[in-house]
């Protein structure tokens, strides 16, 4: 009766296009949302991920990555001295102003590198060399930089421009993962950016560490913060620090949750209804079928199989459609949008709910069904 | 009244007793069947005639299983249909009766020989058995050149011709039809009711009739007139007239 079932369903093709487009609706409009969300609080944690580095020593009280707690300068080689520790660099990351030539004001985010060995700086570099970064008055600029302080014909490498009036030079442009408030990063030594920012008692940001092969990291970061009494976290604790703070601090969980549900609602409400409809007018059918000795059981097997059917493709061509979005729209990183198995799982899940609440409507409808219907004329 | 005939002499395979069915509650409680006795034998057309609301189609839907009676009993090839819980009277009704309507019932989406297919794959014999099955039924109510049509590219005669191969194709041994001439012209009701007599009608099965239409009544064996919910009179049915 399966083939019966289908042919059913996709014998009223107006019906099917209906049901198709509210459930390819509703999942489109879940995993953009998903995807846009999920991309916004990757790039809350860009300034962990384009460090590359495997432990973030910080201030015991930090809260997320970009609210930095200047730390002692002697918290490098105390978490040098810790067991387990292979090595361990100094990390400064802070706001500052850059002045161009052509007299605009950008705000930028200074980041600087311990100069023997650059660990921190971005794996990428679209232009130029990073190492000349060891060259006088040398920076390196991320490619949003580029686009926020006027673009390639403004800033390239060779530009110069001031920061805190001290001179910088561009020697390369290094791609990197945009970040949540797309301020513009610039790159420099340790040394250098504690040159241009005005004179603070206490100048280290973060110390960058890696734990030594075969000892597992959790329990180097435990042993930091136990002997040194700084936090010291994973990248992906510290990462996902910094998500559960953006997430309870702003409004952006509540904004896209709230249109992941509303999505999710009206998916269900207009397939729910259209699936139901379809049933209804089809119960004479139904009627006739269960007259003709089609158990509920069967008839019940039907209605699953049509409901998931038109479930399951809409939730292909949604995909897609969220896929071909995320392709032409944020293919190059200029929106956020990380599409990850996790979400499609659950909106697998959501669909399937939603399958499941419109087929158990119309096989209610169906159980109370008297197949005497069929006898009543028109 | 009924005239015995030589079938009479074997044991009815249709038997009802007693049955009275009503709708509704208190004062809105209507008795539409009050009482019927009835024997239906194999091998005969039964028509069960009478004024509207008279009970027809409710005492065929009794018969047919698909229906719940307050009271009396219903045998049907020997089983009590009336005390059959209704899973295994849904698996009896599939097994032994055919069903024709008045509005076909066709299921638009499916193809002549799809639709007739469909009894026997709810009986879960194979899609290629079944639509072989199906294809020589439809070749034997003349629509052989027609099985691959959808039901909206058939005309109301072809439809219900379909219908009835659809109702045929698994050999029931009891044959249920509602009103199947009344959605068609005279001239297709008539080809209708010959189909039904020389395909419908064999030894080892009865076919059970409701009808208005007076234009059909020469077929049947038998007439039972049904007003106000009872069994007013039978008559046997010459081929020329009423006997």
């Amino acid at each position: 009766m399966n083939y019966v079932a289908l042919k059913m369903l996709f014998g009223d093709r107006a019906k099917y296009l209906m049901l198709l487009s509210g459930l390819t609706f509703a999942v489109m409009l879940i995993v953009q949302q998903g995807s846009i969300f999920w991309g916004l609080m990757t790039w809350t944690q860009s300034s962990i991920s384009n460090s590359n580095a495997p432990i973030w020593v910080t201030d015991p009280g930090i809260a997320q990555v970009d609210e930095v707690k200047p730390i002692a300068d002697t918290a490098v080689d105390r978490v040098r001295s810790v067991p387990g520790v292979e090595w361990a660099v100094p990390l400064y990351k802070g706001l500052l102003r850059a002045r161009l030539s052509n007299g605009d004001y950008h705000q930028i985010t200074l980041t600087g590198l311990e100069s023997s060995t650059l660990i921190g700086r971005p794996a990428e570099v679209l232009e130029g060399r990073f190492e000349d970064v060891l060259q006088p008055d040398a920076v390196v600029l991320d490619q949003w930089a580029v686009e926020r302080m006027g673009g390639p014909n403004v800033i390239k490498i060779g530009t110069v421009f001031e920061l805190n009036d001290k001179l910088a030079r561009v020697v390369a442009i290094a791609k990197t993962q945009k970040s949540f408030t797309n301020i513009p990063v610039v790159y420099t030594t340790y040394e250098r950016a504690i040159s241009y920012v005005p004179r603070e008692r206490r100048t280290l940001s973060y110390v960058l560490a890696k734990a030594k092969d075969g000892v597992p990291v959790a329990e180097v970061t435990t042993r930091i913060h136990e002997q040194t009494g700084l936090g010291a976290f994973t990248a992906e604790a510290f990462g996902w620090k910094t998500f559960m703070w953006v997430l309870k601090n702003t409004g952006i969980g509540i904004n896209f949750g709230t249109t992941i549900v509303l999505g999710f609602i009206v998916g269900m409400a207009i397939s729910g209804q259209t699936f139901y409809l379809f049933t209804v007018e089809n119960l004479r059918q139904f009627g006739a079928l269960k007259a003709m000795g089609a158990s509920t059981f069967t008839l019940a097997r039907m209605i699953l199989l049509q409901a998931f059917t038109v479930g399951l493709t809409g939730y292909g061509v949604g995909i897609g459609l969220a896929s071909a979005f995320g392709f032409f729209a944020a293919g190059s990183g200029g929106l956020p949008f990380v599409e990850t198995w996790q979400l499609l799982f659950i909106v697998l899940v959501a669909l399937l709910a939603i399958c499941t609440f419109s087929a158990l409507i119309s096989i209610v409808k169906l159980a109370r069904l008297e197949p005497a219907i069929v006898f009543r004329g028109a | 009244m009924d005239h015995p005939t030589e079938l009479q002499t074997q044991p009815a395979a249709v038997r009802v007793r007693g049955i009275v069915k009503s709708f509704g509650t208190g004062d809105t409680k209507v008795t539409v069947l009050r009482g019927i006795d009835l024997d239906i034998y194999l091998g005969e057309m039964l028509l069960l005639v009478g004024e509207s609301g008279g009970g027809k189609t409710t005492l065929l839907s009794a018969i047919a299983g698909i229906l719940d009676i307050d009271e009396g009993n219903i045998d049907v090839l020997g089983v009590p249909l009336s005390d059959l819980p209704a899973g295994k009277r849904t698996t009896f009704r599939g097994q032994t009766m055919g069903f024709i309507y008045q509005q076909f019932n066709l299921l638009p989406a499916l193809t002549a020989a799809e639709n007739v297919a469909v009894p026997l794959l709810i009986q879960k014999i194979g899609r290629s058995e079944a639509l072989r099955r199906a294809r020589a039924m439809l070749d034997r109510v003349g629509l052989g050149d027609r099985t691959e049509f959808l039901p909206k590219n058939l005309s109301g005669g072809q439809q219900q011709r379909v219908a009835i191969a659809r109702a045929l194709v698994n050999e029931p041994r009891l044959l249920i039809c509602d009103e199947p001439t009344a959605a068609l012209d005279g001239p297709n009701g008539q080809k209708i009711m010959e189909l039904l007599r020389e395909v419908g009608r064999a030894p080892d099965r009865c076919v059970v009739i409701v009808t208005h239409d007076s234009r059909i009544f020469h077929f049947g064996d038998r007439m039972a007139n049904l007003t106000d919910g009872r069994i007013v009179g039978i008559e046997s049915i010459t081929r020329e007239g009423t006997a």
